[in-house]
C-alpha cells in the first residue's frame, strides 16, 4: 500500500517519513551538500549574492511541455538569472496532499533532477510535509535560490533609458495556453506545449559578450504587458512596441482568438524581455538566436521619453493603443 | 493564420479607410451594437483611421452590462440559499448588485462556480444530486440555443436538480426600442455578428424599412468593421438605407434554422428588463411551461429588496449610446476593472472596460 500513495504517516517525522525522503528524494537530488544530511547546507560563497523564492501551485501538475517540478526549478532559476546572477543552489520544499500516487511524485522528482542538471544548479536543502486530503491540491512546491552576480553586472527594472531597444527572446503565451487547454471545463486541443525552460545559460550568453543590458525580466503571470509596464514605471520612461514584431505561435493565436484572450497578457515560463543599449541590440539578438531558448528572439520596440510610465503599441494597422497591465483574471468571453 | 490574417491586412485596411474618407461628406453617427465590436475597434485603433465625420457609439450588445440590477440581485439572492450551487459565466461574478455581488456571496460561503458552457452546469448538477444547481442564463440569441440544448440534455438524462435563471435577451426588439426613443440620432447600425449567425439578417429588415436607417451585419476583425463602415457611409451618402451582411462567412439571411428551432422549443418570448433601458416588450426569453421544472424562477423563488443603480454610474447611458465611457465621472477613478462600480467596467464586452484597457491615458485619448 505504502508504495502506491502518500499517506499522512509519510509526514509524521517517523520511519515512513525517513523512507520517503531516502527513497523518493535523495536518489534524484544527490550532491555533496545534501548528502551530509545536516540541518542546514553550509556553502562557501563569495561576491554579491542574489536570493529569491517562489511557490508553485499549478493545476494540473502535469501539462504539455512540463510539470510542476520543472516549473519549480525553472521559475526560481529564471528569477536569479533575471538579476544577472549565475544560479547555483536551490532549496526544495514540498507540501503533498495525502493520496498522491507515489509514481506521480517520482515522475516529478525525475523532472526536477533533469531540469536542475540542465540549469547547472544543486538542490542542497529541502523539506517535506503531508497534509490531509483537501488541505492542498495534490502537490505544492516552494523553491528558494541563491546565485552570484558578477561584479560588473548591474541589472534592474529601473535602468531603462530613452533610446534603448526592447528585445524579446521568443514567442508569447505558450505556457498560459498550454495550461488553459488542460483546465477542467475548458478542454481543447492545441498543438502548443509550455515553454517552461531554465534561462540561466541564455542570460550568461548575453552577459558574457556585452555589459550593455539594462533590464531583464521573465514575463510570467500577467504576460509581456505586465513586464513592460513594470519597466516603464520603475524607470519612469515610455515604451513603444510594434504589434507586428511580437512573435506568437499560430496555435497560441488561434486559441486566443477562440477564447477572446490577448496573447500579450498570457503567461510564459521560458522567455525573457531585455532592454539594451541600442547599438548592441543586433548583436544581442544574434547571440540569443544561437540558443535553443532564444531562436525566435527579436527587437520589438524601444524606450522613449514621451508618456513616462506607459506602454503604447503600434497595432498591425498602424494606429496606436495603450498596453495596460493585466487587471483581474483572464476569462474567456461569453459572446 | 488563415481566416484571421486576411482580415487584419494593413494595406487593405488603409485602402478602405481612404475610401470611407473620400465617400464621407457629412457627419454621421454609427452605433456598433456589440461590445465585441467596441473592443475590436479600440484594440486595433480603427477610429484613428476613420475621418472625423464618422462618429462611433457603443450599443447595448454586452450581456452582462444590460442585465438589470433587479435580475442581478435575484441571482445573488439565490446564491445565498442553502444547498444551492450557482453556475455562471465568469464576468457575472464581479458585477456589483444593489447590496452584494456573486463574488461577495462566494466569499461568505455560497457555492458559486464559473463555467464556460451551460453543459458544464448540467454535469455539476449530475455530480451533485443533493444540491440545486442554478445556471444564470445571460446573453443574446448567440448563447440562448446552447442553453436550450442544456435544458434538453438535462431532460434527456432525467436530471431534475438543474435550473436556469433565464435573463436571455433578444436583439431586434431592443434596436427598435432605441430607435423609437430617438434619444441618440443614429445614421447607421453595425449589426451584431454572432447573434446574426443564429437569427440571420431578416429580423432586422424593419430598421431600414420602418426607420430609414441602414444596418450592416459585421464580423469582428478590423477589415470586417471597415468594410461595414464603408458600406454604411455609402448607403447614407446615397440616401439608400438597407440591411446587408458584410460577414457572409458567418451569416446567412435566414440564420441557423437548427439553433432557432432549439431556442423556440425551450423558450417563449416575453418581456425583459434591460439596464439603462427598462422593460422592453417581447425582448426576452422565458422557459416554456413544458420545461417549467428547469425554471429557477419557479424552483428557487426569491424576493430581494428593490434594486438600486450604483450612484454616479453611467452604465445605463453607455449601453444606450447616450454617453461615451470617458464622460462618466467615475471612469478610471472610482471605477476600474479592479474595483468596478458598474458592469460595463467588468465585462470583456463592456464599453468602459474597452476604453480603460485600450484607449484612455489620464486624459490622453487613443480612441
Amino acid at each position: 500500500m505504502t508504495d502506491e500513495t502518500i499517506l499522512l504517516a509519510h509526514g509524521s517525522g517517523g520511519k515512513l517519513s525517513h523512507d520517503l525522503v531516502a527513497k523518493r528524494f535523495f536518489p534524484f537530488l544527490a550532491n555533496p551538500e545534501l548528502d551530509k544530511m545536516d540541518d542546514s547546507a553550509v556553502l562557501e560563497l563569495s561576491g554579491r549574492l542574489a536570493f529569491t523564492t517562489d511557490s508553485y501551485v499549478v493545476n494540473p501538475i502535469f501539462f504539455p511541455g512540463g510539470d510542476i517540478g520543472k516549473l519549480a526549478v525553472c521559475g526560481t532559476v529564471n528569477d536569479l538569472a533575471m538579476s544577472g546572477a549565475n544560479p547555483l543552489y536551490l532549496s526544495l520544499s514540498v507540501v503533498i496532499e495525502e493520496g498522491l500516487p507515489i509514481s506521480d511524485l517520482e515522475r516529478i522528482m525525475q523532472s526536477i533532477k533533469g531540469t536542475s542538471e540542465e540549469a547547472g544548479v544543486s538542490i542542497v536543502t529541502g523539506d517535506t510535509k503531508v497534509v490531509n486530503q483537501g488541505q492542498a491540491d495534490k502537490l505544492f512546491i516552494t523553491t528558494s535560490g541563491i546565485g552570484i552576480v558578477p561584479p560588473e553586472v548591474n541589472i534592474s527594472g529601473a535602468n531603462a533609458k530613452p533610446g534603448d531597444k526592447v528585445i524579446l527572446s521568443g514567442t508569447m503565451g505558450d505556457h498560459g495556453i498550454a495550461i488553459m487547454s488542460q483546465r477542467e471545463g475548458l478542454n481543447f486541443s492545441v498543438p502548443v506545449g509550455s515553454d517552461c525552460a531554465p534561462l540561466g545559460k541564455l542570460v550568461s550568453q548575453i552577459m558574457q559578450s556585452l555589459l550593455n543590458v539594462h533590464c531583464l525580466r521573465d514575463p510570467t503571470r500577467g504576460g509581456l504587458s505586465s513586464t513592460l509596464n513594470e519597466f516603464a514605471q520603475q524607470s519612469n520612461v515610455g515604451i513603444v512596441i510594434e504589434e507586428g514584431k511580437i512573435p506568437i505561435k499560430e496555435g497560441v493565436r488561434a486559441a486566443c482568438e477562440l477564447l477572446g484572450l490577448d496573447p500579450l497578457y498570457v503567461a510564459n515560463e521560458g522567455k525573457l524581455v531585455s532592454i539594451v543599449e541600442p547599438e548592441y541590440a543586433g548583436e544581442i539578438v544574434d547571440r540569443m538566436r544561437e540558443s535553443d531558448y532564444g531562436k525566435d528572439a527579436a527587437v520589438i520596440g524601444e524606450v522613449v521619453s514621451d508618456h513616462p510610465g506607459k506602454v503604447i503599441m503600434r497595432t498591425k494597422l498602424g494606429p496606436s493603443r495603450i498596453i495596460d497591465m493585466l487587471s483581474g483574471e483572464l476569462l474567456p468571453r461569453i459572446c | 493564420m488563415k481566416f484571421v490574417d486576411e482580415y487584419q491586412d494593413s494595406e487593405l485596411a488603409h485602402k478602405l479607410a481612404r475610401r470611407i474618407t473620400a465617400l464621407s461628406t457629412k457627419p454621421v453617427v454609427l452605433m456598433e451594437f456589440c461590445g465585441g465590436h467596441t473592443h475590436a475597434i479600440l484594440r486595433y485603433g480603427i477610429r484613428q483611421l476613420l475621418p472625423d465625420t464618422v462618429e462611433m457609439r457603443s450599443g447595448p450588445g454586452c450581456p452582462v452590462c444590460v442585465t438589470a440590477p433587479a435580475d442581478l440581485d435575484k441571482a445573488i439572492a439565490i446564491a445565498y440559499l442553502p444547498d444551492t450551487i450557482i453556475a455562471t459565466f465568469g464576468d457575472m461574478v464581479k458585477v456589483p448588485g444593489s447590496r452584494s455581488s456573486l463574488q461577495q456571496a462566494k466569499a461568505e460561503g455560497a457555492d458559486v462556480r464559473i463555467v464556460y458552457s451551460a453543459m458544464d452546469a448540467v454535469s455539476i448538477a449530475e455530480n451533485n444530486p443533493e444540491k440545486s444547481v442554478v445556471f444564470i442564463g445571460i446573453g443574446f440569441e448567440t448563447t440562448a440555443p446552447t442553453i436550450a440544448a442544456s435544458v434538453l440534455k438535462a431532460d434527456e438524462k432525467g436530471i431534475s436538480n438543474f435550473h436556469v435563471l433565464s435573463f436571455h435577451k433578444l436583439t431586434p426588439p431592443v434596436v427598435k426600442a432605441l430607435l423609437n426613443s430617438g434619444e441618440t440620432k443614429l445614421d447607421g447600425i453595425i449589426g451584431p455578428g454572432h447573434v446574426s449567425v443564429v437569427i440571420g439578417s431578416q429580423p432586422y429588415q424593419f430598421i431600414s424599412e420602418d426607420y430609414g436607417v441602414g444596418c450592416v451585419i459585421s464580423g469582428f476583425e478590423p477589415l470586417d468593421i471597415l468594410l461595414t463602415g464603408d458600406n454604411l457611409v455609402e448607403q447614407i451618402e446615397k440616401g439608400e438605407p438597407r440591411v446587408e451582411i458584410a460577414y457572409p462567412r458567418g451569416v446567412k439571411p435566414e440564420g441557423n434554422k437548427q439553433a432557432l428551432k432549439l431556442m423556440q422549443q425551450v423558450f417563449d418570448v416575453g418581456e425583459a428588463n434591460w439596464r439603462g433601458i427598462g422593460i422592453v416588450p417581447e425582448s426576452g426569453l422565458k422557459i416554456r411551461a413544458e420545461y417549467a421544472r428547469f425554471d429557477a424562477d419557479i424552483a428557487s423563488p426569491v424576493s430581494p429588496e428593490p434594486a438600486k443603480e450604483p450612484e454616479g454610474c453611467r452604465c445605463g447611458d453607455v449601453v444606450r449610446g447616450a454617453a461615451n465611457p470617458l464622460e462618466c465621472k467615475l471612469f478610471g477613478k472610482v471605477c476600474t476593472p479592479e474595483s468596478p462600480v458598474g458592469p460595463c467596467m467588468v465585462s470583456n464586452e463592456g464599453a468602459c472596460a474597452a476604453y480603460y484597457k485600450y484607449a484612455s491615458d489620464n486624459g490622453a485619448r487613443y480612441d
